[in-house]
């Protein structure tokens, strides 16, 4: 059983640390998705519908196979299906994308809820995680750092998309076509082969989001898992920048801040929680206002996505 | 019904996913069943999903009761909201199934319930919120189990567990029971070690997995080594419990399967009192507007010791629910003051187990609650 | 003039015929897939959603909010705004009803539902006119200012209930006080739908008239299509902004006054039931025209209506119905693509 630990606010401190890395990760893999979408030239309102799916799917097929890291793929195929359905329906002409893709927001959540009842009671293996605090005595340390190995892909992923898109003969393609379409046609790329592999491997890493609410944190499935991880995750991108790295560090704040209400509580701070339990929402709010400005249009946003015109 | 209730484990899941992929084997529900062959119509209204391990389960297993009773028929209908929709749901249960008993499992239909119950006058209602009272219409039953006698059970067992001398509250929303419910909980523990001191957090959600998962790691963080879970669905916060290591106390439905080591026991609802109201009001018999009760009553039950429980711990928790049964035991007694150093009650004032308007106006936490 | 309008009327109604009758074939693979009949499925569906009188009351109970959320997404989206905020105006005009509403004892009762209606009007108004504000002046990003603000609203609301503004003699949920039980509106005389959805009605209706008739309505047009050519117009783009983003608050503030007055009475997190965002798929099915919304939202409506007979008919879940929405929304939007292209149908000279 735990040690006797009374840290007081040192608790605060560990709990919000720890608890921004285990929030973070699903708002990660969905923002830098839908940065790849988006850097495609299309915005895919649906990655809600796609996390839920994705959470239910990994947690069906760890339930069944006994195998967890099975789940995560599987939950990235139904995610990367899923886009795919968006993607094809949004290559039509005059197809507005962001309807298109609120519409699968209600079919992925829907198709999630129909085919995820009978998983709501059973109990699926959990992903491992890494112990990287070994080296302090204190238990509530160890367990902060106890680290998803998803959330460090996740990490090295924002990087290496960073890099990529900068550095890469598939970055450019992407941010051409996503830029303008014009442009991309008089080179010759294929726009929209381009935008549906922007879309489906945006899916797919949603999906793979959606499976480590289920299978890691908070570790379950149920109606209420997302509280709306998806759509914020969408937010988050505009205000990163469509900057992968801005993605991880904004997704970090974000989840720091979500658990800072409960730390609080448990310390004896119990008024006013429900607006400690909006805190994310207000600090991003403010920073955003803070950092707009009229004059800059958004630096790093694709021409071509209708959300930022 | 095509579905089969529901046992959590791998072959029956594959199996009943194996039914559900045999498509053409189910038989197709014929339409218009309003009344077909004489039999009365039950209809259940949930909140949330039924499956859900907790408050909604809870209730879908007393629907399973009804529906054993013969020549009942239960329809029901999950994630209804409480708005006007509900309303609506009820109308279209009697008015296109038959229905002649709704069940309205959730607080917030209420007042939908007393409108619809003035509009159908032949209808039996029920709510779950036990506060009828005379003038409310008379084809309206409320009932309701005092959860704060297992709790006080819960935390014996917790007081007597807990190596820290700190337990954990995880509470849903600021309301009459939630209060009543951790004050028991730690009246209870105290009652065996009266140092032991308990964290409250209110999530104000009644279902948010990640922010109750990150509560119970906050609190775990604290020292809590006891955490028991008020929400509508406790699982995500006792599997959390589970791996880090500490006990945990279950609610609404037996969830000690959820964490074969920490699992120390649980409050349970008993919603069974729905199958004696079906049958007074088949067989035309009276029924009660108003039914509320405790261990005594049979309408709460203890959810079965885990492993980790000594039998001497057991015995001491049995023995209490015992003085529940015959009333020999109250929660409430003096000299009690709550945590802001108020007196509640002065030495030798009781108040009785069923005393219900002094706990619905409970929202204070006993000495000893940090929150 | 005359054949052409004649000839986008057949369009439409061809081109919506081939999607529903789309969805009907993959919305019925899926329910035989799971072992149901998809005739039997239909016919309770239409059963449970328009068949009898209770049905299309509660379609058109459903359907009521749901106009008015759609106004708070379409109006600003007519000038070029992605709006999705109609739930936390919902909320906020909900709250302001209340605010006001328990002030009111005594009122005369038009007066006082009509000092409850300018209340939440004006707090919803308020509400997006902010987002469009902060982006015309600060260039904020609307769609995120108004998603966040719907979480700000709900917890700010779920602060006053639960401790400023609480009824505490509500012992079974955290609630507002009420407002004064003869200022409650009710349902229709003789018809069991509450008077949100005469509100709904004649509100898109009047901005339709608006939006297509007026000099204003012309102008957020041409803002809309092309910013630069307003622009070039010398139109005045910052208070078109504010005034499309205010209209649409205004609407979803509404909808949270109806909700109060009509079915609650009092302010509760039953007003945080996804009526906002069930409101913006609406506005871009009808294309963000106020009169489309009215049917759309009915449509919506009766699928969320009878999706409690699927479950007690044939026991399949509550999220059939998101199912059958999701497949039928997504084929409307890619029939969107064949648009001017259905040249058999095309008169000559056009």
């Amino acid at each position: 059983m735990a040690d006797t630990g009374d840290l007081g606010w040192w608790g605060v401190a560990i709990a919000v640390a720890g608890g921004a890395i285990r929030v973070s990760t699903p708002y990660l893999f969905v923002s830098l998705g839908e940065t790849l979408t988006e850097k495609s030239g299309r915005v895919n309102l649906g990655l809600e519908g796609i996390l839920v799916m994705g959470a239910m799917t990994g947690y069906a097929i760890a339930v069944i196979t006994g195998e967890p890291w099975l789940g995560v793929l599987a939950a990235g195929c139904a995610g990367a299906g899923l886009a795919l359905i968006h993607a094809l329906i949004c290559n039509l002409p005059r197809v507005n994308d962001i309807a298109v893709g609120i519409s699968l927001f209600i079919f992925g959540t829907g198709l999630a809820f129909f085919l995820g009842k009978a998983f709501i009671n059973p109990s699926a293996p959990r992903l491992p995680h890494l112990e990287l605090g070994w080296w302090s005595s204190s238990p509530q340390v160890q367990v902060a750092l106890q680290i998803n190995v998803l959330f460090l892909l996740g990490v090295a992923l924002a990087f290496f998309l960073a890099w990529a898109l900068k550095n890469t003969r598939w970055g450019l393609i992407l941010r051409t076509v996503g830029d303008s379409t014009e442009a991309a046609n008089a080179l010759g790329y294929n726009v929209n082969l381009v935008r549906t592999l922007g879309t489906v491997a945006g899916g797919f890493l949603s999906g793979v989001g959606g499976s480590f609410l289920s299978l890691y944190f908070p570790g379950t499935w149920n109606e209420g898992l997302s509280s709306g991880q998806g759509l914020m995750a969408i937010a988050l991108v505009i205000f990163a920048r469509w900057n992968p790295l801005y993605c991880f560090y904004v997704s970090l704040l974000f989840g720091g801040a979500t658990a800072l209400g409960p730390a609080l509580q448990t310390v004896g701070i119990t008024s006013n929680y429900y607006l400690y339990g909006a805190a994310p929402y207000f600090l991003t709010l403010a920073l955003l206002i803070y950092s707009s400005s009229k004059k800059t249009s958004l630096e790093g946003a694709p021409g071509e996505v209708s959300i930022n015109r | 019904m095509s579905s089969n209730p529901f046992k959590p484990s791998r072959r029956d899941i594959l199996k009943s996913s194996a039914n559900v992929l045999a498509a053409g084997a189910l038989m197709s529900v014929l339409p218009d069943l309003a009344n077909a062959n004489g039999n009365v119509t039950v209809g259940f209204i949930y909140v949330g999903p039924r499956q859900d391990f907790g408050w909604n389960q809870a209730h879908w297993d007393a629907a399973k009761k009804v529906a054993a009773i013969d020549g009942i028929k239960v329809v029901e209908q999950e994630n209804v909201p409480e708005t006007a929709e509900v309303e609506k749901v009820m109308e279209s249960m009697i008015e296109l199934d038959g229905a002649k008993v709704i069940f309205g499992t959730s607080f917030g239909y209420w007042k939908h319930i007393l409108k619809m119950a003035e509009k159908y006058p032949d209808v039996l209602f029920t709510h779950i919120g036990a506060i009828w009272k005379e003038g409310d219409p008379k084809n309206v039953i409320g009932y309701r189990g005092y959860t704060e006698e297992p709790h006080y059970l819960c935390g014996m067992a917790a007081a007597r567990m807990s190596k820290t001398g700190k337990l954990g509250f995880i509470g849903s929303k600021p309301l009459y029971f939630i209060y009543n419910n951790c004050n028991a909980f730690v009246l209870g523990a105290k009652s065996v070690n009266p140092d032991i001191t308990c964290n409250v957090v209110i999530t104000g959600e009644w279902n948010n997995p990640v922010k109750e998962a990150e509560t119970t790691n906050s609190l775990i963080d604290q020292g809590c080594d006891v955490i028991v879970a008020n929400v509508d669905s406790p699982k995500v916060s006792i599997e959390t419990c589970e791996r880090r290591g500490v006990f945990s106390c279950g609610y609404h439905s037996d969830l000690s399967s959820l964490a074969p080591k920490g699992f120390l026991t649980g409050a349970e609802w008993n919603w069974a009192s729905g199958v004696e109201f079906v049958k007074a009001f088949t067989e035309g018999k009276p029924y009660p507007n108003l039914k509320r009760g405790g261990f005594r009553e049979d309408m709460v039950a203890l959810s079965p010791f885990g492993e980790a429980v000594p039998e001497e711990v057991r015995k001491e928790v049995l023995a209490a629910k015992q003085g529940f049964i015959d009333d020999t035991l109250q929660i409430y007694t003096g000299p009690l003051k709550d945590n802001e150093g108020n007196v509640v009650l002065k030495e030798g004032e009781v108040k009785a187990n069923s005393d219900v308007p002094f706990k619905l106006g409970v929202k204070f936490w006993v000495d000893g609650i940090i929150g | 003039m005359l054949r052409s309008s004649l000839y986008e009327l057949l369009e439409a109604v061809v081109l919506t015929t081939a999607a529903f009758a789309l969805t009907l074939i993959l919305f019925g693979a899926f329910v035989a897939y799971f072992g149901h009949n998809p005739l039997d499925v239909y016919y309770v569906l239409y059963l449970g959603s328009f068949a009898r009188s209770i049905s299309i009351e509660n379609t058109l109970t459903q359907a009521a909010p749901l106009m008015l959320t759609a106004l708070c997404t379409a109006i600003p989206a007519r000038a070029g705004l992605l709006v999705i905020g109609g739930e936390g105006a919902l909320v906020v005009g909900g709250i302001a009803t209340v605010l006001v509403g328990v002030h009111l004892a005594g009122f005369p009762f038009a007066l006082g539902i009509l000092i409850m209606m300018l209340a939440g009007a004006l707090a919803g108004g308020l509400w997006i006119g902010a987002a469009g504000a902060l982006r015309q002046y600060r260039g904020v990003n609307e769609t995120i200012s108004t998603l966040l603000l719907n979480y700000i609203a709900i917890a700010i609301l779920n602060h006053l209930i639960s401790g400023p503004i609480r009824d505490y003699d509500q012992v079974l949920r955290t609630a507002s006080w009420s407002i004064p039980e003869t200022l409650m509106v009710g349902v229709l005389p003789g018809f069991d739908v509450h008077w949100g959805l005469v509100v709904g009605i004649v509100l898109c209706q009047l901005l339709y008239v608006a939006m297509r008739q007026t000099t204003f309505g012309f102008g957020v047009d041409i803002l809309g299509g092309n910013e630069r050519a307003a622009q070039l117009a010398g139109l005045p783009i910052n208070r078109m902004v504010l005034i499309c983003c205010f209209i649409g608050g205004a609407a979803a503030g509404l909808a949270g006054t109806m909700e109060v007055v009509a079915v609650h009475g009092f302010a509760s997190d039953s007003l945080v039931v996804g009526f906002g965002y069930a409101g913006i798929l609406i506005a871009f099915l009808a294309r963000h025209n106020p009169m489309a919304i009215i049917l759309v939202a009915i449509l919506l409506g009766g699928i969320s209506a009878s999706g409690g007979l699927l479950q007690r008919r044939f026991d399949l879940p509550d999220a059939t119905t998101a199912v059958l929405q999701g497949i039928l929304f997504m084929m409307v939007l890619a029939s969107n693509t064949a648009y001017g292209r259905l040249n058999f149908l095309r008169p000559k000279g056009i």
